[in-house]
């Protein structure tokens, strides 16, 4: 990758970088949406840039707001039995299984 | 009674109306679906239920005529639609979910039909509750029944805030008694105090997640809006409890929260944090603030100052956690399981025409924020400073809250805006949550309420922040900010 082609320090966000996370994300966006979302993202993440402000060293990074222990159970089935409710909502299903377009060749 | 005397009413007032039988839930029904009815220009329901409403109206006329009943036994509500409940369409105001029917109910939802309450329809909100304008939705915007009372805005529409757009708006316009709704960043309280109405956001994990659309499952939290600090503890009470299918719900008793009424505040510490004066900060908000101050000093609490030094960085860390999280969380609607799906050449192609297609600019923008906060190389900068940052603001208020019992700050950084205002900068529709976005990242309870009206005649709230599980204070104080405010403005009825 030639330098020209690295996003600038205050545009972190390049059209590139706006169709490699559009495809992790599995979104499909129309060419002509590239650049102006790419404009938005930027802008948000200039914002949030903000925190590189703060000291964090030695902090733990929070993953729960309440302490509590984790409860234990019993490893057994306690739920199940009802495939038609499960696939009331699929847009396409047949004999009790979600269908999708062929996979496998 | 009649029809317009009903929906008068607030929820303590019907509940009592009806358990004196000076009326019964159908004739109460009919008045709120009459009210429902002749709304309908506001947009805040999108589903409308009034057939199921009569019959769990009569189920309890059945009840309340032997002398039995829940806690809100005939009382009609409305639900916003991101709670799942069987049999009736939730959306979550989202394309991309369709016409998803959920096979089965939410636990609040199910906890409200226990304790007796009437279904009157599901609530518009922003799509997957991402906005603070009610904007978003695919059902298009709600419109607040409150409106400008300076001649030169008189006709133009006003947004009821956001997420919680639709209840919020309902329950201003006195069309259900009260309204669910969830909060991952202020959408309970911020569009509370856009409709005069009362909001509370509980503490993380006082109600059950389950069955209710994930945005962001560290920060999602169910709770009330209502017309009154009283109906608000009647409704979380009802609300709340311990889930087994939500393991981060607390097993720990629901208190009466209604009892909690009437406290003494003799002695009671509200810290006032110097952070929340913010640049540029209204002279209106500020003389709002000290009007509060004054108020709980009146009514025997001590004022003292505090200070919460990360407040600044709350927004930036929220827009790092709250996308991350939902870009996982949304990863599920792929044209599979549920929901609309559009055809593609291949497996990748549906995902990616059914997600391009089905969602909508802002929660586009979200995941995208989402997924490449979490992405390889960038994990370590955004997402996990922002949690270290999230503890920094945690801690905050732990040592706040050794000095005082709880915060009083303002709900909102202004009066509702109008409809497109703010629409085409993100960062600025943002700012909206300012003051009720830390309360989340901290897992805090906090309650809008009513506090008085701005020069153009529109309400603002006041904020009031509590500790953790600390929801009987937060009302007990809340009550007296209610009584001192003397909050009994409604909007002109321009609407039916």
């Amino acid at each position: 990758m030639s330098a020209d082609n690295l996003p600038d320090d205050n545009l972190p966000v390049d059209d590139k970088t706006v169709h490699r996370i559009a495809r992790l994300a599995r979104i499909a966006v129309p060419d002509e949406e590239i650049a102006s979302l790419g404009t938005e993202l930027n802008a948000i993440l200039g914002f949030i840039e903000q925190l590189s402000e703060v000291n964090t060293d030695d902090i733990l990074p929070m993953t729960a707001v309440v302490e509590t222990e984790i409860k234990r159970r019993e490893d057994a089935v306690t739920d199940g039995g009802y495939v038609e409710d499960i696939t009331a909502n699929a847009p396409v299903s047949d004999d009790d299984y979600f269908a999708v377009p062929k996979v496998v060749e | 009674m009649s029809a317009s005397k009903l929906t008068d009413l607030s929820l303590a007032a019907a509940r009592d109306g009806l358990r004196q039988k000076d009326f019964t839930s159908e004739e109460l029904t009919q008045a709120h679906i009459a009210a429902m009815e002749a709304g309908r220009k506001l947009n805040a329901v999108i589903l409308e239920t009034p057939e199921k409403a009569l019959d769990m109206a009569k189920a309890s006329d059945a009840k309340l005529s032997a002398g039995e009943g829940g806690a809100l036994e005939g009382l009609p509500i409305g639900v916003k639609d991101l709670f799942c409940t069987k049999g009736v369409r939730a959306t979550a105001c989202s394309k991309i979910l369709g016409d998803f029917t959920p096979t089965y109910e939410s636990t609040v939802t199910q906890n409200l039909w226990d304790a007796g309450a009437v279904h009157l329809g599901k609530l518009n909100n922003d799509e997957f509750a991402m906005g603070s304008s009610n904007e978003t939705s695919c059902f298009g915007p709600v419109i607040n029944p409150w409106r400008s009372q300076a001649s030169e805005s008189q006709d133009t529409d006003l947004v009821p805030g956001g997420s919680s757009g639709g209840s919020s708006a309902s329950v201003a316009a006195h069309i259900g008694v009260a309204a669910t709704a969830t909060d991952t960043g202020g959408s309970i309280r911020q569009p509370a105090a856009f409709t005069g109405t009362v909001g509370l956001k509980p503490t993380y994990g006082r109600c059950s997640r389950w069955g209710i659309v994930a945005f962001a499952s560290s920060l999602d939290q169910a709770g009330p809006i209502t017309r009154t600090v009283r109906d608000s503890a009647i409704m979380l009470g009802a609300m709340a409890g311990h889930d087994a299918k939500d393991t981060t719900s607390i097993d720990a008793p629901v208190p009466d929260y209604e009892a909690a009424l009437g406290a003494n505040l003799n002695g009671k510490k509200v810290g006032i944090p110097k952070e929340y004066r913010i640049d540029g900060m209204s002279g209106e908000i500020e003389t709002l603030w000290q009007q509060g101050i004054d108020w709980l000093k009146d009514a025997g609490a001590e004022i003292v100052d505090v200070s919460l030094p990360h407040t600044k960085y709350a927004l930036p860390a929220y827009y790092i956690i709250a996308p991350a999280e939902a870009s996982s969380n949304l990863a599920r609607y792929d044209g599979v399981r549920y929901g609309t799906r559009l055809e593609g050449e291949n497996l990748l192609d549906m995902y990616e025409k059914t997600r391009g297609a089905g969602f909508g600019a802002e929660v586009r923008r979200r995941i995208m924020i989402g997924t490449y906060v979490l992405s390889a190389g960038y994990y370590d900068a955004y997402y996990l400073k922002a949690l270290k940052v999230r503890r920094l603001i945690a801690d905050d208020f732990k040592q706040a809250f050794e000095k005082c019992d709880v915060l009083l700050t303002p709900a909102t950084p202004s009066s509702a805006f109008a409809i497109g205002e703010n629409l085409d900068d993100p960062l600025a529709m943002y700012m909206n949550d300012v003051f009720t976005v830390t309360v989340n990242l901290a897992g805090l309870p906090g309650i809008s309420v009513p506090a008085g009206l701005d020069s153009q005649g529109l309400p603002l709230g006041l904020q009031l922040i509590g500790q953790p599980f600390g929801e009987e204070a937060l009302l007990g104080m809340a009550e007296k900010i209610e009584q001192a405010a003397g909050f009994d403005a409604r909007p002109d009825i321009w609407w039916a």
